[in-house]
């Protein structure tokens, strides 16, 4: 450590404890309390990173989380890596790794650096002129763009840290706790508002709790004393919480912001075991109060990036808060009082200040008197015009400005220095207001944006409403908080303030230099490489609204969305238009105010928890016996159950073939079931399908569809009337909650005077299904009590059985076009039932299936798979399905469409059976459908929905929509594959036992 | 994101809703009689205003109730929000 460079005299920095910590492999040392960059600083390292274009060195330019220069990678190569973090940001911890960032083979020599030198023909666009032509290149060179673009490197394996989200509800959120917050806050928390208190920064108080200065007193204290007092009464308020290093990241309408909370990042890796790393906080405050203080400017002049030029207020932190010099030989450029602030932080601890170079020609405060005092040279009316040094800088060139600080003047003075401070005056930081939907003024006075119109219940108070002077920023935050919440107690009784500064300042957005424009490289935007000339450049190329400039230019567009130039690129454009800047507006601030983790917006929902999925009561059993699982919806269905070995074909082959030459057992728990009740349950079913309901009896089931007020098929499934008033209804499995949100739209808004209600049930009932000619010989095993004879339990109705005592119902259905039974019975007995079953048809080769086997079983019989085979295009008559479209019922959903001219047009695609020319060939679904190849371009005549290769009628089978299939029956047409044309043959969609002989087979 | 005053549960979070269009569109009592035109225009035709908007409103993770809100899209303020059937409290 360079000993010359750290003062102890900082209260915030503990010198007992010493932390050792590696920068680009090599060891450091720094204390705790330091951030990166305070302990880079006092190890005499400015040059932490290279720019992002041109490769150029860049060193630590602030002292917060606006940094736009010094980027660097967190821990590279381990699970716990981060890009792209600002070193202003990060508390050092014993074993910190850091690295710096888009620099190869080192940040001291980088080869990268010859863009530098090649800036000339990479000017602003360059990507998108060169890039442009031939198109057909995009390909090529889109792998080396990648490649070069982005900065630091993401993890590559899983993040082993634990995040979380938390919802707080509060009267009032303060964000900021600078001075006004803090006195924001108390007032706020005194007066019985549940209040929260949040700010970035690791410590209360904001930049005032390093002000000991004598040119600025609170109640003839020092501030920084008057507001240690403060924070500690306001840190033993019950009402109020107080969160540190918490970064509101998002203002959204109707104050509901959120802010990420870090709980570990200070801490050395070992001891964050087990713990939230960061935490999203989503809070709904009744009324926010926006203290976020603001950003000092840089100043725009010929190569403002070199390491060693900071903001003066950097400075001044780095000497007051961490006791670190940030040079031995300094150059303060200002064009405002806060430099003579920094001056006097350095003078106090006998910190040689080379010169000050200071735009104004007038000055005439308390606080530049003194300075002057201590025999600092005061070049006045001047600006720099060029800076020198690669790594470092060493030297600066300053001119004298004329008169309307268009030009320069006069002989060229060079400077040495090894550190120069720049302060072009103060942006509010009214990010957090802006994404909130507010409206900014421009203030010519002194050229900021400032609040004007809040969209919602908040205030912006202290120097991000515009108040710079300590006098003002207190006694307008004093008189705000009182009429923002309505209260007439401020506990603040008579503040006093002395301030030794004024507010006077000469704006220059673009420091004129004796060079032509085209030769200067004066940074506007630092981490995106956007200069002025780059800006000029855009406005010649006849760009003039903000929003294109920035994105052609990409100035702000980097990870610190241009918190420190933005507001130059506006000047410049301004200027260089012969515009006004409130005009212009601002480019539209958008969250987060700094970068979050992906993990802090996924919170826990990683790994199971990513997106949650439904078991079926049954689910166990099909893990024990090897199904592969397939998702439908949320749920988890079985798909199929490999035997030996076999893989999806063999298996469905297999269980396809037993379901119908013996016994299938399908889980069908997933199907919607809606529990139907109500004096008008049965209009109202009428109303809903399309096939008339009033005339089923008690204890019969009819299939029903259901279709949008568009005429389209929207669901389907069998529902049982159960009673009098009493049904049930299934539906598709992915379709069960959409059904139930439609049935209650209708019962609500339309038809509210219907007596109808629905509970969904789906949950509470294991469905399963046994089919096959045995079905009847096992159900009579498992539920040896029920009558299964045709005569008294017909296809297409249902009965109350029981099991072992536990009631059920069974309904005698089918959806493969055997025989087969639907077992409904209390969730929790599902399994038990199961087994049941399995051991019942233990004899007949009972054969468990899966959903695959069940999609095919039902293509031979011509079934329709609403959203497999319809697609929300097709009417019941599409699917050649007329015989459900009631012609008596005067109204149903969807009806009146049916005969829409569009719904009546013959050339509609329509539902057809395929069948190959090859029998062994099965089609691919998806695969288009044509009648001629030889046409150009080919007409598209459908697609195909639905296809198998059926073994029990060993020929491959397939459904498909064709323009106009109806009338197609017979007709060859074509399936272009990649490398063949596959013929096929229109046929009828229902390929086996269309006459239901083995539904209505004696058993 | 929204703060929304369901008639029924009170203010609620936005994430528990879903919008459900435009308000105030019956569904006519005798489609049969209606021209494919007047028809149409009762399936598709939904106006999309910048300024008062009246909306159909869900509370579809809370109390499932369907209610009418009036919002101005221009800057997202919920003006009022009513239960179906009732006359919107503001023109």
């Amino acid at each position: 450590m360079t000993n010359n460079l750290r003062f102890k005299t900082s209260k915030f920095i503990d010198e007992t404890y010493r932390v050792s910590f590696k920068f680009n492999n090599k060891t450091y040392f720094g204390f705790k309390g330091d951030t990166l960059a305070s302990a880079l600083l006092a190890n005499g390292i400015h040059l932490v990173g290279r720019s992002f274009k041109y490769h150029r060195p860049r060193g630590i330019m602030t002292s917060g989380s606006e940094e736009p220069n010094a980027i660097i990678q967190l821990h590279d190569n381990s699970s716990r890596t981060e890009p792209n973090v600002r070193a202003t940001e990060v508390e050092i911890y014993e074993g910190l790794v850091a690295s710096s960032q888009n620099c190869w083979p080192s940040v001291n020599f980088d080869i990268g650096g010859i863009n530098n030198l090649l800036s000339p023909i990479l000017p602003a666009g360059f990507y998108y002129k060169t890039f442009m032509w031939p198109a057909s290149f995009w390909e090529k060179y889109e792998y080396f763009i990648r490649k070069s673009a982005g900065l630091g490197k993401s993890p590559k394996v899983a993040d082993p840290d634990i995040y979380e989200h938390k919802y707080i509800h509060c009267d009032v959120l303060v964000i900021g706790a600078g001075i006004s917050g803090i006195m924001a806050a108390k007032m706020a928390a005194k007066n019985g508002f549940k209040t929260l208190l949040v700010d970035e920064k690791s410590y209360l108080g904001g930049s005032s709790i390093y002000d000991n200065s004598e040119f600025s007193k609170i109640n003839n204290q020092i501030t920084s004393s008057w507001l240690e007092k403060e924070i500690n009464e306001i840190s033993k308020l019950e009402n109020l919480e107080i969160k540190i290093r918490t970064s509101v990241a998002a203002f959204h309408g109707y104050n509901f912001l959120l802010a990420r909370e870090n709980l570990t990042d200070h801490l050395p890796i070992n001891q964050r075991e087990n713990k939230v790393r960061q935490r999203l906080l989503k809070i709904r405050a009744k009324k926010v109060i926006t203290a976020t203080g603001s950003i000092e400017r840089p100043l725009i002049f010929d190569n403002n990036d070199r390491p060693g030029i900071l903001l003066s207020s950097a400075i001044k932190k780095y000497i007051d808060l961490y006791g670190v010099a940030c040079g031995e030989n300094n150059i303060l450029f200002t064009n405002n009082d806060t430099a003579y602030e920094t001056a006097m932080s350095l003078i106090q601890r006998g910190i040689k200040i080379n010169a000050i170079i200071d735009n104004r020609e007038q000055i005439d405060s308390k606080i530049s008197y003194e300075v002057e005092k201590n025999n600092i040279e005061i070049y006045k009316g001047y600006t720099v015009v060029d800076t020198y040094g690669y790594r470092r800088i060493n030297k600066i060139s300053i001119m004298k400005l004329s008169k309307d600080g268009q030009t320069v003047i006069g002989d060229k003075t060079k400077l040495n220095c090894d550190c120069l401070g720049v302060s072009g005056g103060w942006t509010p930081a009214v990010h957090l207001f802006t994404q909130s939907g507010g409206k900014l003024k421009f203030r010519e006075e002194d050229q900021v944006f400032i609040p004007n119109v809040y969209p919602s219940d908040q205030i912006s108070v202290g120097s991000c409403n515009g108040d710079f002077g300590l006098e003002e920023i207190i006694s307008n935050t004093l008189s705000s908080i009182k009429k923002f919440l309505d209260i007439d107690n401020s506990e603040y009784k008579t503040v006093e303030t002395i301030s030794g500064l004024n507010q006077s300042k000469r704006n220059i957005w673009l420091l004129p230099s004796d060079k032509s424009i085209g030769k200067t490289k004066s940074f506007v935007d630092y981490q995106n490489d956007a200069t002025a000339k780059d800006i000029k450049l855009a406005l010649r190329e006849g760009f003039r609204s903000i929003e294109h400039v920035k994105r052609y230019t990409t100035t702000g567009m980097g990870t610190d969305q241009g918190k420190l130039g933005n507001m130059h690129a506006l000047g410049i454009i301004s200027e260089t238009a012969g515009t006004k800047m409130g005009e212009h507006g601002t480019t539209t601030f958008r969250p987060p105010y700094t970068p979050l983790t992906f993990g802090t917006i996924v919170g826990r929902n990683v790994g199971e928890f990513f997106d949650i999925f439904r078991r079926t009561p049954i689910h166990d059993w099909h893990v024990a016996n090897n199904a592969e699982f397939e998702n439908v919806g949320q749920w988890k269905r079985a798909w199929y159950y490999p035997k030996d070995n076999e893989n999806m074909h063999q298996a469905v082959q297999r269980e396809s073939k037993a379901a119908r030459d013996s016994a299938g057992i399908l889980d069908a728990s997933t199907l919607g079931k809606i529990d139907i009740q109500g004096t008008d349950a049965s209009e109202f079913l009428n109303r809903v399908y399309t096939n008339a309901w009033s005339k089923l009896a008690v204890g019969k089931c009819r299939y029903g569809l259901m279709l949008n007020e568009d005429g389209m098929v929207y669901d389907d499934g069998v529902t049982t009337r159960l009673g009098e008033n009493h049904y049930i209804m299934t539906t598709t499995t992915g379709g069960a909650a959409n059904v139930l949100g439609k049935l209650e739209d209708y019962l609500q808004t339309e038809w509210p005077e219907l007596d109808v209600y629905l509970s969904s049930v789906t949950d509470h009932y294991a469905t399963i299904s046994v089919c096959g000619p045995n079905s009847k010989k096992i159900v009579s095993k498992v539920i040896p009590d029920l009558d299964l004879s045709d005569e008294k339990f017909p296809h297409m109705s249902f009965k109350n059985a029981k099991i072992d005592n536990i009631k059920c119902r069974v309904m005698r259905i089918s959806f493969t076009g055997e025989h087969s039974y639907e077992i409904n019975i209390q969730a929790n007995f599902g399994k038990s039932v199961w087994e049941k079953c399995m051991e019942a048809g233990k004899d007949f080769n009972i054969t468990p299936y899966g959903t695959e086997t069940m999609h095919l079983l039902r293509a031979e019989k011509g079934f329709i798979i609403v959203g497999q085979d319809t697609d929300a295009t097709l009417t019941p008559i599409d699917l050649q399905m007329d015989w459900i479209v009631s012609k008596k019922k005067y109204d149903f959903i969807g009806k009146r469409s049916l005969y829409r001219s569009d719904t009546i047009r013959e050339d509609r695609k329509q539902l057809v059976g395929l069948l190959t020319e090859n029998p062994e060939e099965v089609l691919e679904e998806g695969a288009q459908i044509v009648a001629d190849i030889k046409k150009s371009p080919i007409e598209m005549l459908g697609h195909v929905t639905s296809s198998y290769y059926s073994p029990n009628l060993k020929k491959s089978i397939a459904l498909g929509v064709v323009k106009g299939g109806k009338n197609m029956l017979g007709q060859k047409l074509i399936i272009p594959m990649e490398n063949k044309n596959i013929n096929v043959t229109v046929a009828d969609p229902v390929f086996l036992d269309k006459e239901g002989e083995r539904l209505n087979a004696k058993l | 994101m929204f703060l929304i005053n369901c008639p029924f549960c009170g203010e609620r979070e936005q994430s528990e809703f879903k919008a459900g269009g435009e308000a105030h569109i019956v569904r006519p009592k005798q489609p049969t009689e209606l021209s494919d035109d007047e028809w149409a225009e009762y399936l598709f035709m939904r106006k999309n205003i910048k300024g008062i908007q009246f909306e159909r409103w869900n509370h579809v993770h809370g109390c499932r109730k369907w209610f009418n809100m009036v919002r101005d899209t221009s800057n997202d303020q919920i003006k009022a929000v009513y239960k179906m059937g009732e006359k919107p409290p503001i023109k």
